[in-house]
């Protein structure tokens, strides 16, 4: 069984965000980059996918700042393989172009079960997941919080509003957008990481030219409105606590 | 090409989601700048009395056994056999386990480009999207071919996509619904909690800025205090720290208490959209751009921790408790 999972860098959405001077895209100068959230997921769920039946697990990121430390990250979890995709992602890069251009490194690894998170937080013209399956000619199912292999098939937890589950049977080889795993990504301390940095080896894979067509033209990027912004409580401790309290008996909380 | 939107209506064991009013909302509005009409497009089986009180100029009904139940790989088939043959100006999907699972693959499938998280259209129709967790909003260019977009709750209500006629029915065939790689084996329910969040009047509500599973006691004696309950965000209940019956959100529950006192919650728009509801949104966060605040009514740039203290005394003094 082969496993592919495949993440993205996104920006850190605790860190303060700046749009460039054009104000047509985020300006990358100042931005600290972090998995996709979800991709740490996936990559979680692969390995737990590995333990449980047995499989070659393969990671797979664009050669950008951050990417070195989530694949060594992911060698000390039990991934196999460690792959680089070098090529154009700063910038206008979108999940069209990367779908596109990933799908021979993919097809060369042979995966049964490729896995990416969910959505990602710069996504503006849809997921990943998706894009791949098509271009791949596997089915997608997204939303998923779970997953057993089960003889060329796989079933997974297909999460619907409100905790409803859907079990969904779907044929391999398949593409799954997972939400989360079934346990949360596990913790790797930073000796085993710096560990694997002198064990593991990343491969590189040198991506064909961006075809970003699919995705969107951005004319303008801003931050919302203030208009309805929350009337701010200033002060100490005591201070928030005296107001919460008159707001608190205003609406007959207290 | 015409100048049609289309609307696929998203339903989930014979309910429509609020979201595809919420659509139909905005389809009008993108509409009224193209010319063209509003088309519900609904597949299932047996639903057709679902859009009875759709606001839509047509509803293109397609109905089949396999499509009784959403899976990926039959609606995907379904729905792009009926985009190629008609060619709508733009193809509105939710941003939901279901709609997501469709624009992607019929954007790669038809060659056609797809805008995502679109939360409302601007005066001259041009889609506007949230990203990076409703920090940043983006303004795309309407291509100028058949257009997928997804589409998120906030900028249409569910009432401007409901009418009180039935709009036109048109049947159509569903292709060969064979060989399909994705079948549904069962639902799952989702299970009972000992409370239902959904109708409690005041909630103290927790994301990931509570750091650890011990911290929740503070949010426990504060919510106890308050006479509320604790409720959380997604990865809060990820971590195994709450049931799921606590998660407030798109997979969790709508709520809309009387009052919502967030800790540590940024206010992503997955999270943000099931709590617009609440009488009064009061957020706790130690950063001043979280999106949260945007949507509290008020809101306090604070520490949690070291709050927690005070205001639980001051509470319980108010109470009194001891
Ligand atoms: C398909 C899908 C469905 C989803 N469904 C849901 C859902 O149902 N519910 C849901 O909640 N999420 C859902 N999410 C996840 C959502 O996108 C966000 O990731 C999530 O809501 C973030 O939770 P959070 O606000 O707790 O964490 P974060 O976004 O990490 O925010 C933590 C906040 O805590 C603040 N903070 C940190 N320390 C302190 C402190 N000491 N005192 C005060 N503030 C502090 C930080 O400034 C930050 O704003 C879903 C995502 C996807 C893709």
């Amino acid at each position: 069984m082969n496993i592919v999972a495949l993440f993205k860098l996104v920006p850190d959405l605790v860190e303060e965000l700046e749009i460039d001077g054009n104000g047509t895209a985020l300006n990358m100068d100042f931005l600290r980059l972090i998995i996709n959230e979800f991709d740490d997921h996936a990559i979680e769920q692969a390995i737990l996918l590995k333990e449980r039946g047995g499989a070659q697990v393969s990671i797979l990121g664009p050669d950008i700042e951050g990417v070195e430390d989530v694949l060594y990250t992911a060698a000390s979890k039990g991934a196999d393989r460690l792959i680089k995709l070098t090529g154009d992602f700063q910038g206008k890069a979108n999940n069209h172009a990367m779908a596109r251009a990933v799908t021979s490194a993919l097809k060369e690894l042979q995966p049964d079960l490729i896995l990416t998170g969910v959505q990602a937080n710069t996504d503006l013209d849809g997921s990943l997941g998706p894009l791949l399956a098509e271009y791949l000619d596997m089915p997608y199912v997204g939303y998923v919080s779970g997953v057993k292999v089960a003889d060329g098939k796989v079933i997974t937890r297909k999460e619907y509003p409100g905790g409803l589950v859907a079990e969904m049977e779907i044929k391999l080889p398949a593409v799954l957008g997972i939400q989360a795993a079934e346990q949360p990504p596990r913790y790797i301390a930073v000796a085993k990481v710096r560990q694997a940095m002198k064990t593991a080896t990343i491969e590189v894979r040198t991506l064909a030219e961006s075809d970003l067509s699919g995705g969107s033209t951005i004319r303008r990027m801003f931050k919302p409105e203030a208009g309805t912004r929350a009337e701010m409580i200033e002060g100490s401790a005591e201070e928030v606590t005296t107001r919460l309290l008159d707001i608190f008996k205003e609406i007959g909380v207290l | 090409m015409n100048q049609d939107i289309y609307v696929v209506i998203e339903h989930l064991r014979g309910q429509a989601a609020d979201i595809s009013y919420i659509m139909l909302g905005g389809a009008r509005a993108l509409a009224q700048k193209t010319g063209g009409e509003v088309v519900a497009v609904l597949l299932g089986h047996n639903v057709q009395s679902l859009v009875n009180n759709m606001s839509a100029d047509k509803v293109l009904v397609v109905d089949h056994p396999a499509l009784a139940e959403f899976t990926s790989d039959a609606y995907q088939k379904t729905l792009a056999g009926l985009i190629a043959e008609k060619e709508p100006r733009a193809v509105l999907f939710a941003s939901s386990s279901i709609g997501a699972d469709l624009s992607g693959v019929l954007s790669a499938r038809l060659n056609l480009p797809l805008i995502s998280s679109c939360q409302r259209f601007s005066a001259d129709g041009r889609p506007i999207s949230q990203i990076c967790g409703g920090k940043i909003m983006v303004e795309s260019d309407l291509p100028e071919v058949t257009t997928l977009l997804t589409m998120i709750p906030g900028g249409y209500k569910p009432e401007e996509g409901q009418s009180g006629k039935t709009p036109e029915i048109i049947k159509m065939d569903a292709p060969a619904l064979d060989d399909l790689r994705v079948t549904l084996k069962q639902y799952i329910e989702a299970e009972a909690g000992d409370v239902d969040i959904s109708k409690e009047p005041i909630l103290v509500s927790v994301g990931r800025g509570i750091q650890t599973q011990d911290n929740l006691e503070l949010a426990e004696e504060l919510a106890k205090a308050l006479g509320g309950v604790v409720s959380a965000s997604r990865p809060v209940v990820d971590q195994g720290w709450m049931p799921t019956s606590r998660l407030v959100g798109k997979s969790g529950k709508t709520v809309k208490p009387k009052v919502y006192l967030t800790l540590g919650i940024s206010g992503a728009p997955e999270h943000a959209e099931a709590i617009m509801g609440s009488e009064m949104i009061i957020a706790i966060n130690t950063d001043p751009a979280a999106p949260i605040f945007d949507i509290a009514r008020y809101g306090a740039v604070i520490d949690m921790f070291d709050l927690f203290e005070v205001l639980i005394a001051k509470v319980k003094e108010t109470q009194g408790i001891r």
